[in-house]
């Protein structure tokens, strides 16, 4: 009943400065909606951007690196052990690009359960010849279904059926740049040579599309048959291994374990990538430091209109101090009022938050340099409607905190002999 | 039950510090008994409002002793002076005082909703009951600023009477009031007195309001010259 009685009292001082309490729930509708919409999409921005890059990163790869032997002759010497040898100019050794015994490796790596798939991949240095002019470019062999099962191939696809490249023998899906260079159509035959010197005919079947101009200027797909046949290598043949884990988080400690296993190099995603985690976090931070700003000020409008509330009502707490209401109980009401405005402004702020997202999610957004996105992309996570609520709740009543003690510490005395 | 002391002061002074140190209430020793109609006169300036605050506990800064149902009140905390205030005083003072955002009934409800003691219906109960002792029945569901001053007061006494105080104390009740609204007021208190055996200490500087009571305590310059 006590708690009844405080809401009651709140509720009273609320209604009869109705006007103030609801531009002070509006500052806080505003600044949810603003901090949701904001958080939602800016992550969403990131999350595509960040999906350009990572979506078609294998989260471990393994190769063969072209790089010196580790065991130089001289280590082996007896008599200079115990020296600190110092050999210049090294040159790499002759070391194969395909992987030894792959077969295996790839049985292996798919029966860990940790493993969502496994890719193959052969990495192919090419000349386009176009007339007399040779494009410099990489043909990289596939396996089409993995790769759009993996890796979301077929996204980027944007002209021509991706399946083309396994149904059709010698066809090659061209990087639009590189089409665009070579003036290549669909249906068009275009002739490669490798860096082995073999000539080979291939057949354009579509045109590969990532919204990065410097990767599409190069690289193209070939089924991985084809590519082994253009290099003149055995069905075994194979450069690379990729693979998608079910949770990237442990790439680079099942990276390190396989590199050890295969002996061959293995590079998990975190270490490629890096970059794209650091500007992820900084475009993170820097919307929830708008978002946080905007609940700051929406707190003190909070706190400037309780200020005025509590001089205008200065009788009144007056009156309830004098038949019984302690310091803590007068406290209690004016930490109701801001709580409430901060639980029905916050409710609100989040449903127009939600509702600005889907507001957003319908504009047009159609660039060039992203061929899969037509509107722009919004992230609705439930994590920034819960930091949005806490947030609301925890600077109203901050805002309604210094307020409070300052109603609480009214001396009756003053009041009443003041009249 | 009459003679038991309801209140009791005893060696109580009262310091005023701004601008200058000045001595308001010097050694003021008295004793209220259990249904007495005490009235407290003295000229404005006399220090009757400020042993008033005193004696209600809202004025905590004071030196001597207070009793209040022989119970030592002074140097309690303030937590626990709200509940007696709650429980055991009746507050009137000059100007109305009701809250404003609140209608007629819930004013006189409040205090036995914050006492917490009794169901809401039981004590919109009493508080009709209270009302129709002023003959305020019928504004019961109007605003407080709906009244006119007299009303407003009969009100406020009815507030007072709400949790069966040990105590009414007044600030001058009709200081405010008319001439026809002043007696009215003035008359209840002497029901009250009369009918209900209340125990009551009103300041007034009315000396027809005072002759009615049982006792009278005059004081001057922050003594007590005569009770």
């Amino acid at each position: 009943m006590k708690i009844g009685l405080i809401l009651n009292i709140a509720k009273a001082l609320m209604v009869a400065r109705f006007k103030q309490t609801f531009i002070a729930a509006i500052g806080v509708v505003f600044s949810i909606t603003m901090f949701v919409a904001l958080l939602g999409f800016m992550n969403g921005l990131n999350q595509l951007l960040d999906g350009l890059i990572l979506n078609r990163t294998p989260h471990i790869r393994f190769y063969n690196d072209v790089k010196p032997s580790p065991n130089q002759p001289i280590d082996l010497s007896g008599k200079f052990t115990g020296f600190y040898n110092i050999i210049r100019s090294i040159k790499p050794a002759a070391s194969r690009l395909s992987i030894y015994n792959n077969e295996a490796i790839i049985r292996t790596l798919q029966e860990d359960s940790r493993v969502l798939g496994v890719a193959p991949k052969i990495s192919a240095q090419v000349f386009y010849n176009v007339g007399t002019i040779d494009i410099t470019g990489v043909i990289n062999g596939i396996d089409v279904e993995q790769e759009a099962r993996l890796f979301a191939f077929e996204d980027y696809v944007t002209v021509g059926n991706f399946m083309d490249l396994k149904n059709t023998a010698n066809s090659i899906i061209l990087g639009k740049g590189a089409a665009d260079r070579m003036m290549a159509e669909i249906g068009d035959v275009i002739q490669a040579t490798t860096a082995q010197g073999n000539r080979i005919q291939l057949k354009v079947v579509g045109y590969y599309q990532s919204g990065l101009g410097d990767l599409d200027n190069v690289q193209s797909y070939a089924s991985i048959n084809t590519t082994q046949k253009m290099l003149g290598e055995s069905a075994s043949y194979i450069t690379d291994i990729q693979t998608k884990l079910n949770d990237f988080e442990q790439a680079p400690a099942m990276a390190k374990e396989y590199r050890e296993i295969f002996g061959i190099d293995a590079d998990d995603i975190q270490t490629v990538n890096a970059q794209f985690e650091t500007g992820t976090q900084i475009r993170t931070l820097i919307s929830y430091a708008v978002g946080i700003t905007l609940l700051v000020v929406s707190g003190f409008g909070i706190y400037n209109i309780l200020n005025m509330m509590i001089y205008e009502k200065m009788d009144t707490i007056a009156i309830l101090k004098a038949i019984g209401f302690s310091g803590s109980d007068v406290n209690k009401i004016f930490i109701t009022i801001a709580l409430t405005i901060g639980v029905f402004g916050g409710i609100i702020g989040l449903l127009f938050g939600f509702l600005a997202g889907l507001g957003i999610e319908r504009i047009p957004f159609e660039t060039e340099a992203l061929p899969t996105v037509k509107t722009f992309p919004v992230d609705f996570n439930p994590k920034y409607y819960v930091i949005g609520g806490v947030f609301s709740l925890i600077t109203t009543y901050f805002a309604g905190y210094f307020p409070a003690r300052k109603a609480s510490g009214v001396d009756p005395v003053d009041i009443i002999r003041g009249k | 039950m009459r003679g038991k002391p309801v209140l009791e002061a005893k060696g109580i002074n009262k310091y005023f510090y701004s601008p200058v140190k000045t001595q308001v209430l010097k050694e003021v020793t008295f004793q209220v008994t259990r249904g007495e109609f005490v009235s407290v006169m003295g000229k404005s300036g006399c220090g009757k409002s400020t042993l008033l605050y005193i004696l209600s506990t809202m004025d905590t800064d004071y030196e001597g002793n207070l009793w209040i149902d022989e119970e030592l009140v002074t140097q309690k905390n303030s937590n626990i002076l709200s509940k007696i205030r709650n429980e055991k005083i009746g507050f009137v003072f000059q100007f109305h005082y009701l809250l404003n955002e609140f209608s007629v009934l819930e004013n006189v409800m409040i205090p036995g909703l914050k006492l917490d003691q009794k169901s809401r219906q039981e004590l919109e109960h009493i508080a009709m009951e209270k009302l129709k002792i002023f003959d305020m029945q019928d504004h019961a569901l109007k605003k407080a600023y709906q009244l006119s001053g007299g009303q407003k007061q009969r009100v406020a006494v009815a507030r007072a009477l709400m949790n069966d105080p040990l105590i009414i104390m007044g600030d001058e009740p009709t200081g405010n009031l008319d001439k026809k609204n002043s007696d009215i007021v003035f008359n209840i208190f002497k029901d009250l007195a009369k009918e209900f055996h209340q125990t009551m200490l009103i300041v007034t500087h009315d000396p027809e309001f005072a002759e009615g009571t049982d006792r009278i305590i005059e004081m001057e310059d922050g003594y007590i010259i005569k009770q």
